[in-house]
């Protein structure tokens, strides 16, 4: 069994990642250049290995000392609130700013411990309007207010072919 | 002397038009709000407005930034005397007396000493910023690749001071932002460097969207796994706010030792307001004769570290401004904020730029005077926002943060990839590493690669360009001398200690 997880799955993601970020500059041929003339490729290149080197050595001393476990993962929260993150971002210029905060407040609403319906609307009714009034009208940040039905019907006509 | 009062001057001039109060005050409202909320920080509010603040004057953009920075001081501190919950990190050890004090029924005193303290402590930083400014610039203009280089690799070893937990750990998260900075096309050769054929990518990874994401999304999602927790307000007992002479009598020693060890700490790359108010609070400890009755209500448990938060977070402006270098996160964003208005931070910021650069000094002034004058007499308001529960809370924030990153370039790619980075965050969590050594690596990863690039090439790529200069040379065996400090194991027992307490 792993005695210190948290530092050994670490290194491994350092490791990981440091040797990929090296390995992509000499697949894809970046230019390395000289040290006078660095490429595109040379400071990348040791600063992966750098880092996969340091992955590797927190991964050896993982093996020699003792650490917490790592706790559960809170898929819950995780799950609801990235999907209505990322849905907001989808939809913002198709929906408009109100049906995208609207269906932002719901789904990440999901994520908590306790999720009430009519709360969440409410809410995100109210969020909506303030933030209509703020970022729109107050600070000129172009967000379409309404869905556009010209978009979403190219966007549909786009699917049915 | 004259010439310091003519840019003052210049500064206060800037600093009072009405719309530049108007954004000081918008600024400090923002923090002190914030500083109350747990859950938000500085760091994801300024990331958040950054691209609210496109439309601004550059002066008036970074006026209300800062103010949302050092207001987070002031605000942090209410809740942790009354509610015995810090609002910011800074304020964490706050709380071990003054939630004491507000217990013995002097909510008042603990509350107006973080207030005064707060503000000489904001008043001498101010005037340390604008007498240390200028002559540090001039150094600044003598540096070449060679010293930049130096010195970003002395600032991100101190980096790792400030992360807890382990060292290698810290260092590797530097490196993995040093390399996340370089996604995106190379200046030098206009190649696209690790954006496998994503044409958004080949502008890098926006820098909002890793600080919203690790700072942000992930603090969210940590708060909602932990659960609601129940909150004991007191609420009725804040009366008689005025300090008695005896308090008085024990916290100005207090004050102004906090002063001096938060203007030190926030100069120094890897410090900051967190760092400062547990190392004002140890010394404290350490000094006093009778050192009992820390953590059962002494008003200098509350004083020394309020002060020395605030002194860190006005003189962590120091090394942005004349070097042009982030010393932590919300200077990180800070320099996004510049360059947002075109403006490339460094010394010549402050020849090329006075009104900026003098008007923004002015102005944290004015904003500490406008957050003591208005906290006290707000906080029956911000204690009433504490109510709202949680899950009503964190949607309205995501909104903010949605929003936020959506303007960047109206696009849905950065949300993407924000929630991208809200993951790594999560993991980073789970993992014990922390995010801030990532978010500076991440700021310096492109400006450290073109300075090594500089020096190299003018140095016909001899290596030794750094050991045989005498500023590189003296940054760079700092650096070393750092990483041998922290690493020895009695040293390392001790930062492990001072970070306990969080």
């Amino acid at each position: 069994m792993l005695k210190n997880p948290k530092d050994f799955w670490s290194g491994v993601m350092f490791a990981v990642i440091g040797f990929a970020f090296a390995i992509v500059v000499k697949v894809y041929e970046y230019p390395m250049g000289t040290a006078s003339r660095m490429g595109a490729g040379y400071f990348p290149f040791v600063l992966g290995n750098v880092m996969g080197v340091l992955g590797l050595i927190i991964i050896g001393l993982s093996l020699l000392t003792k650490g917490a476990p790592i706790s559960k993962f809170a898929w819950r929260p995780l799950f609801w609130v990235l999907l209505g993150f990322v849905i907001f971002g989808l939809t913002a210029k198709l929906l408009g700013l109100v049906v995208a905060i609207l269906l932002l407040v719901v789904i990440s609403s999901y994520g908590g411990h306790e999720h009430r319906w009519k709360e969440a609307i409410i809410s995100s009714v109210i969020l909506a309007v303030c933030s209509v009034g703020v970022f729109v009208y107050g600070l000129k940040l172009p967000f379409p207010i309404w869905p556009d039905p010209a978009a979403i019907l190219a966007l549909v006509g786009l699917g049915g072919k | 002397m004259e010439q310091l009062i003519a840019n003052l001057s210049l500064g206060f001039g800037v600093a009072l038009t009405f719309n530049n109060l108007l954004y000081c005050l918008v600024g400090c409202l923002l923090g002190t709000l914030i500083g109350v909320l747990p859950g938000i920080g500085p760091v994801a509010t300024i990331a958040m407005l950054l691209p609210a603040t496109f439309t601004l004057p550059p002066e008036s953009s970074l006026i209300m930034l800062a103010g949302i920075y050092y207001g987070a001081q002031y605000g942090g501190s209410t809740t942790a005397i009354l509610i015995n919950i810090p609002g910011e990190s800074s304020s964490v050890v706050t709380a071990l007396d003054g939630y004491q004090m507000a217990r013995q029924g002097r909510a008042g005193p603990a509350l107006a000493t973080a207030a005064l303290g707060s503000f000489f402590a904001g008043t001498v930083a101010t005037v340390l910023l604008a007498v240390a400014a200028p002559p540090l610039a001039q150094i600044a203009f003598k540096f070449g690749p060679a010293e930049y280089f130096s010195l970003m690799t002395l600032g991100l070893i101190a980096a790792v001071v400030l992360a807890h937990g382990s060292v290698m750990k810290a260092i590797a998260m530097i490196v993995l932002g040093l390399l996340l900075g370089l996604v995106g096309t190379d200046v030098n050769s206009g190649m696209a460097r690790f954006s496998f054929g994503v044409p958004e990518l080949t502008d890098g990874i926006g820098f909002v969207a890793v600080a919203m994401g690790v700072f942000g999304l992930a603090e969210i999602m940590k708060n909602l796994e932990q659960g609601e927790e129940k909150r004991e307000v007191f609420l009725a007992k804040v009366t008689n706010l005025w300090p008695s002479k005896q308090d008085f009598k024990d916290s100005w020693g207090a004050v102004l030792r906090g002063t001096g060890l938060g203007s030190l700490l926030g100069i120094l790359p890897g410090g900051g307001a967190v760092l400062a108010s547990f190392a004002a609070y140890t010394l404290e400890k350490k000094l006093a004769k009778d050192s009992s009755k820390f953590g059962k209500g002494d008003i200098r448990g509350v004083a020394a570290p309020e002060s020395a938060n605030n002194a860190a977070a006005q003189t962590s402006f120091i090394p942005l401004l004349t070097l042009g270098i982030p010393p932590n996160p919300v200077m990180a964003l800070m320099v996004g904020a510049m360059i947002i208005q075109g403006i490339q931070p460094g010394p010549q910021v402050m020849t090329e730029r006075p009104q900026l650069f003098w008007g923004m000094i002015a102005s944290m002034w004015i904003g500490n005077f406008l957050l003591v004058v208005l906290n006290l007499p707000l906080i029956g308001m911000w204690i009433k926002l504490l109510t709202v529960p949680y899950r009503l809370l964190y949607p309205a924030i995501l909104v903010f943060c949605a929003i936020g990153v959506y303007s960047l370039s109206n696009s849905p790619f950065d949300v993407v990839i924000t929630a991208a980075f809200g993951f790594i965050g999560y993991l980073f969590v789970k993992l014990d590493c922390e995010p801030a050594p990532l978010l500076l690596g991440f700021i310096l990863g492109p400006m450290m690669e073109e300075n090594l690039r500089r020096a190299m090439l003018l140095s016909r790529g001899d290596p030794m360009t750094f050991l045989t200069r005498p500023l590189s040379a003296t940054l760079l065996a700092v650096a070393v001398l750092l990483l041998i400090i922290i690493a020895l194991p009695a040293i390392r027992k001790k930062r492990e200690e001072a970070f306990v307490e969080d």
